[in-house]
């Protein structure tokens, strides 16, 4: 009997490594907690020197951004994806919700059944890909719509990541209103209500913390997003006072030009600093939406 | 204002969000009718086996397709043991607590974290700091810090679906906790797991502005020899002909843009399969 010999020898063996592979898993369980604390670190080390050659407010504040000639104020870039994602946001968040509330409560299963999986194409494609069909699509076209110099505008950027950040508010805000338990608006619909007003009266508004999740991720989503506003928005660091001029938004000056700078220099160290500020505005959304779903699970 | 039946609003609302539903749908399809009708005429055996020619206006796009399948591989070694590793501990051996919640709001953020910040963290650590240069390591193992919320995701729902009572049966036994999970739970929640595997690394794979600092090259003539070397991609090849290259002909354009969708959509329809074939298969 071989194996009952070792058998007692194995198992105090296997005593001593299963703390060990414990203590190896929970350490790959914290590398979520490490990998955002270093993400954080290395924008901080190469972000903060920046602030050698430009003071906080001059850089959230300045109006112009001259890299070249030492001139870093980010405002028209901060301005630039504000204005983006606030266009992209105001097409999305009724578009998508209201695609929402017809997946979950009105179409028939067989329709559903096709519309999801389009729906899911939608947020698999990638984002050069987006953005060279709205270059060479839809930039033309507002050209022309509008009468204006050139295409590449805030507008065109926004209808783009309209559709971009359409199958996360879709996906999210359907799983809240699905999620309503079934008594709410069957009560409604007892005391009389039409299926509209049970489903506008009752269960729209018992699934509004989910709703508002899918609306702040779909900005986290629009907002973080590079190459397709990269592509289509025109890139112009300037203070937008319209939707339909060019802009150019902190991720495109990231993308576009950290391939040319000499890294120690400032304008290195202000590119990491528009990281930071990105960094901290989708890590900020991210936790509001985050509380809200919270909110969700906890009263179910 | 005129006050209309409440069955005539219901009729008007339902039509303006079932219009809204059809807004969405309706230009996805239109994407892959136009990237269909205008890409597939550059497809050819030439466009799909030889390096770009005359300053990227002719020839093919080899090695941006190969430079995206080592990126494919290499994101999914870093990635996959790490992910899943992650997943058990979630799944298996974490108490609800304030370090449990940490790690879960540390999962959704760096699932929101912008594309480009990774971009620079993989600057700022892999080619920088550690002195890996613009690489493919360097490259995967952005891309595999991208993409582990996925996969950390996904394999956790999935191994937590795995019935209490197989670990119970299991335990009873005699195993250990460790040898449950690997012999009893990992088995079990293996479709799950290569579904969210697959669908983070096709999502990976068609990512852009992680690639731009840390890998990606605008053209090369030879295929890269070492995880040193720097590679071009799909993404970027397409961004670079989109923007970089006057006059690029369009057909070559679209022609990219095909590949790289049918490679990423592809791989989501392989995880949709997988999911859909192991559901039916399963014995609980």
């Amino acid at each position: 009997m071989k194996a009952g010999s070792c058998n007692g020898s194995r198992k105090s063996l296997r005593r001593l490594v299963e703390p060990l592979i414990e203590k190896f898993v929970a350490l790959n369980g914290a590398l979520a907690i490490l990998f955002v604390v270093m993400i954080m670190a290395f924008l901080l080390r190469d972000g903060l020197p920046v602030f050698r050659s430009v003071s906080v407010s001059k850089f959230l504040f300045g109006r112009d951004w001259y890299p070249l000639s030492d001139q870093f104020g980010a405002l028209p870039l901060i301005l630039g994806s504000v204005a983006v994602t606030l266009g992209a946001i105001v097409i999305a968040v009724p578009i998508g919700v209201a695609a929402a509330v017809y997946l979950a409560e009105i179409a028939p299963v067989r329709v559903r059944e096709i519309l999801k999986p389009t729906v899911e194409v939608l947020a698999g494609i990638p984002s050069v890909v987006i953005g060279f069909i709205g270059m060479v699509i839809l930039a033309p076209w507002v050209k022309g719509a509008f009468d204006l110099p050139t295409g590449m505008t805030a507008l065109t950027g926004s209808i783009m990541l309209a559709f971009m950040a359409m199958p996360t508010i879709i996906s999210i805000s359907e799983d809240a209103i699905v999620a309503v338990p079934r008594d709410y608006p069957s009560g409604a619909l007892a005391l009389g209500a039409t299926s509209w007003q049970a489903i506008i009266g009752v269960t729209v508004p018992a699934a509004k913390s989910g709703i508002i999740a899918a609306v702040m991720l779909g900005i986290g989503r629009a907002i973080g997003e590079t190459m397709t506003v990269l592509m289509v928005t025109g890139n112009a660091a300037v203070i937008p006072h319209s939707l339909l001029q060019p802009v150019r938004t902190m991720t495109a000056t990231i993308a576009a030009e950290m391939g040319e700078v000499a890294q120690g220099t400032p304008h290195y160290y202000s590119l990491f600093a528009i990281g930071l500020v990105l960094f901290l505005m989708t890590f900020l959304i991210n936790l509001v939406a985050d509380l809200a779903l919270q909110r969700t699970r906890v009263r179910r | 204002m005129m006050k209309l039946h409440p069955m005539a609003k219901q009729r008007l609302a339902f039509g303006i969000l079932s219009l809204s539903t059809i807004f969405v749908v309706l230009p996805v399809l239109a994407v892959v009718y136009l990237l269909l009708s205008r890409g597939l005429p550059a497809i050819n055996w030439t466009f799909l086996t030889q390096p770009p020619t005359n300053m990227m206006r002719e020839g093919g796009i080899l090695p941006a397709i190969v430079g995206t399948i080592y990126l494919i591989i290499g994101t999914t070694l870093f990635a996959l043991p790490l992910g899943v590793l992650a997943a058990i501990y979630l799944s298996e051996y974490a108490k609800p607590g304030p370090f449990t919640r940490l790690i879960r709001l540390s999962i959704v953020n760096l699932a929101g974290v912008p594309s480009v910040v990774y971009g620079l963290f993989g600057l700022g650590l892999f080619v920088i700091l550690l002195r890996f240069g613009a690489s493919l390591l360097s490259g995967s193992l952005t891309l595999a810090i991208l993409t582990l919320p996925v996969i950390i995701t996904a394999s956790e729902e999935a191994l937590s679906s795995v019935p209490q009572s197989f670990r119970d049966a299991s335990l009873a036994l005699g195993a250990t906790k460790w040898q449950t999970t690997v012999h009893v739970v990992l088995p079990n929640a293996i479709s799950g797991i290569i579904t969210g595997l697959i669908l983070g690394i096709g999502r990976a794979a068609g990512e852009t502005a992680p690639i731009l600092f840390t890998v990606a090259a605008f053209y090369l003539r030879d295929l890269p020899r070492s995880i040193f070397d720097q590679a071009m991609a799909l993404p970027y090849h397409l961004y670079v002909l989109s923007t970089q290259v006057p006059n690029a002909p369009p057909r070559i354009q679209w022609g990219t843009a095909l590949v790289l969708l049918t490679l990423v959509l592809g791989m989501n329809l392989v995880a949709a399969i997988i999911r859909t074939r192991f559901r039916r298969a399963r014995k609980w």
